[in-house]
């Protein structure tokens, strides 16, 4: 049975910038990189060294929590640098790729003839594991789980985000074979939530629990679907995918090959003609933006403005991301810019400012602050964009001081960073709740597990 | 204006880290402020962030106080002259001056001493300022009598942000609201400057004969009242200079609500609380305050500008939805509860919302623990059905 999934509270930021539906391909990168703080919580075991040569799917390193997880190169060619920063906590895996890619073969499976552990094995050998992430803790699943359920969000609502059924038009077969292989892996349930409006592309899934969602941002976060679906209990376990990863997992299966290769959104308010990419993980950012974006003083992020990672010009794109947006830096000062009702060209989600009267005004943010620190004051605004069942306010509190057991009480295990973006831009304080909520986490899995 | 910004950061470079006045910089980044929203980016979570900050949300309420405090100069100057002028009035901008000679100094003082201690505090804890003072020093005048010497003003303050606000760990710490402490304080400290029928009126104790009192306090000793109904909501009564005026309040209210500053939960619970209340009273009527017009209740004395502008303070109210309904409830209750019943003191809403103010994390606590509760059960549910 499916339940439909409808949110009042949230915000809808509407940001210049958006992709047009156009599909492009990048001139391929010289040199492609591997950053192992995209695995949060990951200590990675080096299995190459500098100098050799790797085949696209070989692996680089593994966890050293779990020696299961192994971590791939996208592409093939030679490890160029291992970086470090310091105590010599792994940075980058730069690898000078080959003009073609090589890849490492594994044999074409069959998920619906295969069982749980050798789907398990399959996945975990060939590198698609970390596509797996668990709640609590918003971490790569433990391969020695058993999750309750799987949750599929293919309804992206952040700001400027890929839309999910225009990347994946093509892709349904492999999608398809992705969820049979990821049905295998849980006691329960594969849910998978799609816009409310309109006729998904993905209605004819097979094998899954079809959710239709409604409501403002965050109500394409899994977060948001799980809490209204099957809210999490102290001690259970429930795996996410993201769309573009269940489809690349597909591909696994139907060709015996680790692809990296996604289509990503390059959106932003610096990009001109804003449209859809074809890009291998890990590429750099000069060759998907060169040429693209307007001015200099501008932030690149690869992920979308509420929870995406700063990166640097020469750097390279992120494991996960399917949207990179370029925004302009904030680093100007603006005379009385607290004053109210002054500024329009800054949103504001309060009513102190204009923004309210004019819906459906598109906007430019910069990444300024707009403002400072300062202590927590005004209430009831986090709760204004917090539809999940739980007190955002005395929740961060708690995380706060450490308190475990006030946090465990009032809904730790349900949250993610991601779920207290929107809290990061409206509050008044200028309060880091997503970084409150990160560190709270990785205490949890120290003390609790 | 590039050239002022160039000047601004010139003088600040000695202020700079590792230079010589390293230590005052919050004092200078708290002026610079008020030029300028800072340059500062985001380092972690978000990359764009809401205009809004503390310094927005807090102007916003002094502006929503501006109608009641420019009402209340010009009322400080009309009852002083047509108390003691023999009913003559004046022309209008005498009167107005009469009163700005009055409040003005008292906002001033307020103010320096408020934000000497704050800024004081900050260097002293390296904190930025904050920006919570811009309305409690507003307040504390708003709420005085007019006659009320300077030098306690003074005192009282230092009461209430040393004691009140900077013990408890400062801004967004406080238990109580820091203007109704002072006031407390100052009632307390010297009642005779708070109280009786001198002090309402600017001047009156140097002329005999003038029956300056409030209507609260004239009612509490059993006389008549000698106002309309009108007159009280349009505030041409004798009070402390900003509660007088509901009309003027209440056009803060609509400031405060429709920016979505001050909680209309509370103010409306607040004034649902007072009427149910006061027209309890009515019912049973046996005294002249129980006696007293449930709508009168609500326009005269400084209840509108207590929950309107007091109750409504977020860090020491109920901070949870449910939890500001409940709140607003109980101080409408106990406003007029405490007006009636203690004739010693007929002002009820300041002592209400001093008293709520310390239940407040006591109504959190129960509104949260549902929240607990549901996801035990719901823990308690799973566990079962594992088991089964």
């Amino acid at each position: 049975m499916s339940k439909d999934i409808r949110i009042k509270k949230g915000l809808d930021l509407k940001l210049k910038g958006e992709a047009a539906h156009k599909i492009a391909d990048t001139t391929r990168s010289k040199v492609y990189a591997v950053k192992p703080s995209d695995f949060h919580g990951v200590n990675p075991k080096m299995v190459v060294k500098e100098g050799d040569n790797v085949k696209a799917g070989e692996v680089i390193f593994y966890s050293k929590a779990d020696e299961k997880v192994k971590f791939v190169a996208p592409v093939s060619g030679k490890i160029q640098e291992i970086k470090r920063g310091e105590k010599r906590v792994i940075l980058e895996i730069l690898i000078a790729a080959d003009s073609q890619d090589v890849f490492v073969e594994h044999s074409k499976k069959n998920p619906n003839d295969l069982s749980t552990e050798e789907v398990k094995a399959h996945l975990l050998a060939s590198g698609c594991w970390p596509f797996i992430n668990q709640r609590p803790y918003d971490v790569i699943a433990n391969s020695a789980d058993t999750p309750k359920a799987i949750f599929i969000s293919a309804h992206a609502t952040a700001p400027l985000a890929a839309d999910v059924e225009f990347v994946l038009a093509n892709k349904l077969e492999a999608f398809q074979v992705g969820i049979d292989a990821l049905t295998k892996l849980t006691s329960g349930k594969v849910h998978l939530s799609v816009k409310g409006k309109g006729k998904s592309i993905f209605s004819d899934v097979k094998g899954v629990s079809l959710h239709q969602v409604y409501g403002p941002h965050p109500a394409g976060n899994v977060g948001v679907q799980i809490a209204k679906i099957s809210p999490i209990n102290a001690g259970e376990r429930v795996w996410t995918v993201t769309p573009q990863d269940v489809a690349i997992i597909g591909e696994l299966f139907l060709t015996g090959k680790f692809n990296a290769t996604r289509t990503v959104a390059l959106a932003g308010s610096e990009v001109k003609d804003a449209q859809y990419y074809n890009v291998i993980s890990g590429a750099a950012v000069s060759d998907l933006v060169a040429g693209k974006i307007e001015g200099d003083n501008v932030r690149v992020i690869s992920g979308d403005v509420l929870t995406g990672a700063k990166v640097n010009m020469d750097g390279n794109l992120g494991f996960y991301s399917n949207t990179v947006t370029v925004i302009p830096e904030g680093n100007v000062y603006r005379m009385f810019g607290w004053m109210p009702f002054a500024s329009p060209s800054v949103h504001s989600a309060s009513r102190t400012g204009l923004s309210w009267l004019m819906p459906g005004k598109k906007y430019a943010p910069n990444t300024n602050l707009n403002g400072e620190e300062r202590a927590l004051v005004v209430t009831g605004e986090m709760e204004a964009v917090m539809p999940l069942d739980i007190f955002p306010m005395q929740l961060l509190k708690a995380c706060l001081a450490s308190d475990i057991d006030k946090m465990e009480s009032l809904g730790i295990y349900e949250v993610a960073p991601e779920d207290f973006a929107l809290i990061d831009y409206t509050n008044t304080s200028k309060l880091e709740a997503q970084q409150i909520i990160r560190e709270a986490l990785d205490l949890m899995i120290k003390e609790v597990g | 204006m590039k050239f002022l910004r160039d000047k601004i950061d010139q003088i600040k470079k000695p202020f700079e880290k590792g230079q010589k006045f390293e230590k005052f910089a919050p004092a200078i980044n708290a002026l610079d402020t008020f030029l300028y929203v800072p340059n500062h980016t985001t380092k972690h979570g978000a990359h764009i962030r809401d205009a809004v900050d503390l310094k927005r949300t807090m102007i916003t309420v002094v502006l929503a106080l501006v109608p009641a405090l420019l009402f209340g100069i010009y009322n400080a100057g009309y009852q002083h002259f047509i108390q003691l002028n023999d009913g003559v009035l004046p022309p209008f901008m005498d009167i107005f001056l009469h009163g700005l000679w009055k409040v003005l100094p008292m906002i001033i003082v307020s103010y320096a001493v408020g934000l000497g201690i704050e800024f004081a505090f900050a260097i002293f804890r390296g904190h930025e300022v904050n920006e919570g003072y811009l309305v409690s020093g507003l307040l504390i005048p708003m709420v005085m009598p007019v006659d009320f010497p300077l030098w306690m003003l003074a005192i009282s303050v230092a009461f209430a942000v040393v004691i009140g606000k900077e013990a408890f760990g400062g801004t967004g710490m406080n238990v109580f609201n820091p203007a109704l402490l002072a006031r407390a304080f100052a009632f307390f400290a010297y009642p005779t400057f708070m109280s009786g029928d001198k002090i309402w009126v600017s001047d009156a104790s140097t002329i005999d004969g003038v029956s300056g009192e409030t209507i609260l306090g004239s009612l509490a000793q059993g006389k008549e009242v000698a106002y309309s109904t009108m007159e009280m909501f349009l505030g041409f009564i004798p009070g402390s200079v900003g509660e007088t005026s509901v009309l003027a309040i209440l056009i803060g209210a609509f400031v405060l609500i429709a920016t979505g500053v001050g909680s209309w939960k509370i103010m409306v619970s607040g004034v649902v609380g007072a009427a149910a209340t006061a027209l309890m009273f009515n019912a049973v009527g046996l005294t002249a305050l129980m006696n007293f017009d449930w709508v009168n209740h609500l326009v005269v004395g400084g209840f509108a500008f207590g929950i309107v502008f007091m109750a409504t303070d977020p860090v020491s109210a109920a901070q949870t939805d449910k939890g500001k309904i409940i709140y607003g409830l109980l101080i409408g209750f106990f406003s007029i509860t405490i007006r009636v019943f203690n004739p010693a003191y007929p002002e009820g809403v300041m002592l209400a919302i001093l008293l709520m103010n310390t239940l407040a994390p006591t109504i959190d606590y129960f509104v949260v623990n549902g929240n607990i509760t549901k996801r035990k059960k719901r823990l308690a549910k799973a566990k079962q059905l594992k088991s089964a």
